[in-house]
């Protein structure tokens, strides 16, 4: 079995953004390859005029704390964790092409941390014979 | 090849990271970013005040092939001791 980690992200909210991001810093801390997907709203949230936005949080908060700013429920290093994550190791993020069409995203637009766009079968052939993760 | 309290207590780290304050995973990660930094055969020493961080460490240095030394307790946080073997 590859030893390649493999997320495909598809949620834009902070807590979300900051599970995978753990992930992927740990996988590459114990010298894992990793290859990260862009899909959908994780897309729309590594915009670069926006990723350093609050994300809010996902629908399972509780309903007190999913109406608070993520920045009173205590900051999500998320974009920070995926930065040491590029550093440590050999992470590679992926925009996917079709997603950036329906949301009508130009790739120019997103953030440098984001390595290049492509397909799913470029996807795929990276994740082969490793673990694949939907988050 | 863990090494007993006395034997910690006289090793002299080639660099020393203070991960005290940060949560999983930051002291795992600020020890992957130090270790680069200490030459084969010496220690790199991890001070961190979450108590999983020993845990980590050692399944980190089993993975990538480091020697876990073992822990030291200090004052509100704990001494890490890996050395580096490649």
């Amino acid at each position: 079995m590859s030893d390649t980690l493999s997320i495909v992200l598809f949620s834009g909210t902070a807590d979300k953004l900051h599970a995978a991001a753990t992930l992927a810093a740990g996988a590459a801390a114990m010298d894992r390859p990793v290859n990260i997907l862009l899909q959908y709203w994780a897309l729309d949230a590594f915009r670069a005029d926006r990723i350093a936005n609050d994300h809010g949080l996902a629908y399972d908060a509780s309903r007190p704390r999913f109406n608070e700013p993520v920045g009173e429920v205590g900051a999500i290093p998320w974009l920070e964790t995926f930065r040491m994550a590029k550093e440590l190791g050999e992470v590679s993020i992926l925009a996917c092409a079709g997603s950036l069409e329906v949301l009508g995203i130009d790739a120019s637009a997103l953030d440098p941390l984001v390595d290049s766009s492509g397909g799913i079968a470029t996807f795929l052939m990276a994740a082969e014979g490793g673990q694949i993760l939907f988050i | 090849m863990s090494m007993v309290e006395s034997e910690l207590a006289t090793l002299t780290a080639a660099k020393v990271v203070d991960a005290r304050g940060s949560a999983c995973p930051g002291p795992l990660l600020e020890a992957k970013k130090g270790i680069g930094a200490v030459p084969v055969g010496n220690v790199l020493e991890i001070w961190s005040s979450d108590p999983v961080t020993k845990t980590d460490i050692g399944a980190w240095s089993a993975k990538v092939g480091h020697a876990f030394l073992g822990t030291l307790p200090a004052e509100g946080y704990e001494r890490v001791f890996v050395r580096r073997s490649k």
